[in-house]
């Protein structure tokens, strides 16, 4: 019976491979050369002696914290600890990312087009299609485990051994398999593949969050999260493998739970019913302009909820920066030197630049959801009534840049109610808090431009704005830290927009790149409107 | 033997019933025709007989063996082509045709060569740049180089051209003579009608009438067209007449099949000059039951 259920999996496997034989390796060799390099330029950014003791002792703060996770072994500061402090977090949420789209792709994404429909239809088990995607990806995190172990080990940096190179490999197979088997659950839940990744991303998010909360305030807090979890093992510095064993158990209760899931369900359903709508389009639902809202108005509901929960979370966190910056001796030492240095102001233009390329997703997601339609076909039961290609784009685009004013305006509402809440003397009026936030709109709206670009000239590589915003992320979030220069900022917009509430807001920046962003839609416009349409 | 027995099977969708209890028979050797309007749930039936939806309640048995629990037994045996075929759009049709020959275990590789040839399809476009047509005829090759038992097809000819649509009547000629069953859903009535031994009509998820088409039309209507001498009177209230059109010189109607012979007696009273009947298309019969019920 167990065996009927699993027939032909590994063919379905080579097919899997088949699909996939170029994207997995890019997957992997990315991520490890990403790692690698950055290893080997650690030496030269953190040379040994008492300036790194005082790198260390800067990086103890509550804010640093709780962006890249608690430091271990900041005593002894060896490049092996700094590695596994700075990078792991960030090495393993991309690997989940890869994990989560991967899955979606071979499971619930193939069984909503009809595809695994023909491939049920032959003498192939029930659980068959979703074992083989386990197989290719345990596979391919255990290759990128290994790869990853390997090019860590031989580079035989200071500190880092090859006891904590495996053990570094070993957390992200681990993290790997861990979101591999929980997106397969989330596929079996959801009716689409659109709701299976929505959830599963929210996931990683609460992950995420639930371990910068916890690290600062509560252990407890942060062994909840899986993320947290896998940075006990405390690798270079103590190479504790409990954790690796405690989420490969969990994978292994939520993989069997999905299997059965899969194996009672009927095909395409879900495992809550579709529920009968509306008999008559609402007043709304007129234009193009009610299309997209209406087809977008649940995720862009639960974007809002969940970007003002980030920015609330972040505020969460000044309370702690608070009491820690008036107990710190070594800050208390420094920060008199610096004139009108506050870490507080400081912490708020990060967040406020962070959280903007947060808000900016659920925009980008509107906006290239009209390439998809076009894949699916499906705008040209609009384009060929009276709806022209201007209208068309420019209903994406509107709606786009409007979410994207809403949900860094909902960050920062977010950001401001907690930290007003818990700070006492509270040191940040609101509308400059707000205007500070805005200053970012025109970034996003310069990401959109690129996104509206490429609609027009490479349809097809609408894909590359994705990895446009994920560079900007690390050269922000990590630039600083990693001493990245500066020119590498400055192919961002973000890299463009001044420290504020520290520094200024200059209305040259604002038109510049009000301007640039203009010129972009424009150049989109002028491309959808010559180019083929397929569908 | 019954290839294919259907056992009161109901299927509920949440509280929605698409199947109320159907009973179906298909014998071994037969083409065998299910017709009904949208939604009338001819796909979910061929769903549950796949195991790829489970039956609320009900027993649906394919080669005697139990369509849910032995979905892999019974796939050795049987091929399906869907009415809408969706392929991966960067492999070619050719690795299409093989990953599904090779998922089956049987390999005829000049089978395969043959019907490519007479289907007219270029095995080596990518499945993505396929037409509609083009991706349906990937799944009839795949269906009919697999040698097997019983052909599950639910509206197979959907997007094909008028040529290639005979090249698909005499695959399913060809099956039927080597042995084979085929279960054939279809809105292409004539295509039915041309194939099927046997035929059932579903509507509303109730088999609402099945048996040969010969059996059917007794129970329908045939269309008469009379020329008579003298005008006939009271035509309408002759048992068994309907649809009544007068015109100068005679008259149209349609009369129950069973009642024919009764009826032209009355009327050869007017003196016949010209006498046209026509047995119920099948047309005929899918609009009587659907009209006549609704
Ligand atoms: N997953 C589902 N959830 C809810 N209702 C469903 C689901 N699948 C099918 N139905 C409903 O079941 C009924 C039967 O659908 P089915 O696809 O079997 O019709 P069909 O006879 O094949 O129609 P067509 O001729 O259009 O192909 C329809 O009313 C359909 O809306
Ligand atoms: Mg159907």
């Amino acid at each position: 019976m167990i065996r009927k259920l699993f027939h032909n999996t590994t063919v379905l496997a080579g097919l899997i491979w088949r699909r996939d034989r170029m994207r997995i390796p890019v997957w992997i060799l990315s991520i490890a050369l990403v790692s690698i390099s950055v290893a080997m330029s650690f030496p030269s950014l953190y040379p040994e002696g008492p300036e790194r003791f005082i790198i260390a002792e800067t990086l103890k703060n509550p804010a640093m914290i709780s962006m890249i996770g608690p430091g271990y072994g900041l005593g002894n500061y060896h490049i092996g600890a700094i590695m596994a402090h700075q990078m792991l977090l960030f090495t393993a949420m991309a690997v989940a990312m890869m994990n989560i789209m991967l899955t979606i792709r071979h499971t619930r994404r193939d069984e909503e087009s009809g595809r695994i429909e023909v491939i049920r239809s032959l003498p192939v088990g029930r659980l068959s299609n979703a074992a083989a995607t386990i197989l290719v990806l345990a596979i391919t995190n255990i290759s990128l485990g290994l790869v990853m172990s390997v090019g860590l080990g031989v580079l035989g940096l200071e500190g880092m051994d090859w006891a904590g190179s495996l053990l570094y490999g070993a957390v992200l197979t681990t993290v790997g398999i861990f979101f591999a088997a929980l997106t397969l659950l989330f596929s079996q839940l959801t009716e689409t593949s659109r709701a299976a990744q929505g959830y599963t991303f929210a996931f990683l998010g609460v992950a995420y969050l639930l371990r910068a909360i916890g690290d600062i305030g509560s252990e407890t807090l942060s062994r909840l999260s899986p993320l947290g979890l896998i940075l006990r093992t405390q690798v270079y510095v103590q190479n504790y493998w409990w954790p690796i064993w405690v989420v490969l158990v969990l994978a292994g209760i939520i993989g069997c739970a999905a299997l059965r899931l899969n194996a009672t369900r009927d095909l395409q359903a879900g495992i809550i019913a579709a529920r009968p709508g509306r008999r008559y389009a609402s007043r709304l639902l007129r234009s193009p302009l009610g299309l997209v809202w209406r087809l977008e108005r649940t995720s862009i509901l639960s974007w809002a909820v969940g970007i003002f929960i980030l920015g609330a979370s972040y505020g969460s966190v000044f309370r702690d920066i608070d009491s820690f910056f008036q107990t710190s001796d070594l800050y208390q030492k420094i920060l008199p030197m610096i004139e009108d240095f506050s870490l507080s102001e400081q912490f708020v233009a990060m967040l406020l630049s962070i959280m903007s390329m947060m808000a900016a997703i659920p925009a980008l997601l509107i906006l290239l959801k009209l390439g998809a339609e076009e894949k699916a076909n499906r705008t040209e039961h609009l384009l060929a009534r009276a709806v022209s290609r201007s209208g068309l784009l420019g209903s994406f685009l509107v709606i786009a840049m409007v979410v994207a004013v809403i949900m860094q305006v909902l960050s920062v509402l977010g950001l401001w109610t907690v930290a007003a809440l818990s700070i006492h003397g509270n040191p940040f009026p609101f509308f400059e808090t707000l205007w500070a936030g805005m200053i970012y709109v025109p970034m996003m709206w310069i990401l959109l431009g690129v996104a509206t670009a490429l609609l027009g000239f490479f349809p097809k590589r609408t894909g590359m704005v994705w990895l446009y915003l994920t560079y900007s992320f690390f050269t922000i979030y990590l630039g600083n830290i990693l001493q990245l220069p500066e020119w590498m900022a400055k192919l961002t917009p973000w890299g463009h927009v001044p420290n504020v509430p520290l520094e200024p807001i200059k209305s040259s920046t604002v038109v510049v790149s009000l301007l640039l962003a203009i010129i972009l839609i424009g150049l989109g416009f002028y491309g959808y409107n010559k180019r083929d349409i397929r569908g | 033997m019954a290839i294919v027995k259907i056992d009161n099977v109901t299927k509920k969708f949440g509280n929605f019933t698409a199947l109320g209890g159907i009973h179906l028979e298909i014998q071994q050797g037969e083409v065998y025709g299910f017709i009904g309007p949208n939604g009338a749930g001819k796909t979910t039936t061929i769903r549950i007989l796949l195991g790829i939806l489970k039956a609320t309640s009900g027993v649906a048995q394919i080669f005697g063996l139990n369509a849910w629990d032995d979905a892999v037994e019974i796939h050795k045996r049987i091929a399906y082509v869907p009415g809408e075929v969706n392929l991966w759009s960067n492999l070619t049709g050719g690795e299409v045709i093989d990953l599904f020959v090779r998922l089956r275990g049987s390999n005829h590789k000049s089978r395969r060569e043959e019907l490519i040839e007479r289907f007219d399809l270029d095995p080596t476009k990518k499945c993505g740049t396929y037409s509609k047509g083009n991706r349906q005829k990937v799944a009839l090759v795949a269906a009919f180089a697999a040698d097997a038992d019983l052909y599950i097809l639910d509206e197979p000819t959907s997007g094909l051209d008028p040529l290639m649509e005979l090249t698909f009547r005499e695959c399913v000629a060809e099956a039927k003579e080597a042995g084979k069953s085929v279960l054939l859903s279809s809105h292409i009535l004539s295509e039915v009608e041309r194939l099927c031994d046997r035929v059932s009509i579903i509507r509303q998820g109730q088999i609402i009438e099945s048996g040969s088409l010969k059996e059917l039309r007794h129970l329908t209507m045939t269309r008469v067209r009379v020329e008579t001498a003298m005008p006939i009177l009271h035509l309408e209230e002759i048992p068994g007449v309907q649809n009544v059109e007068v015109f100068a010189g005679g008259a149209s109607f349609q009369v129950e099949g069973s009642r024919l012979g009764e009826v032209l007696k009355q009327i050869s009273q007017y003196d016949i000059l010209a006498l046209e009947s026509a047995p119920p298309t099948l047309e005929d019969l899918f609009i009587h039951h659907y009209q006549g019920e609704a």
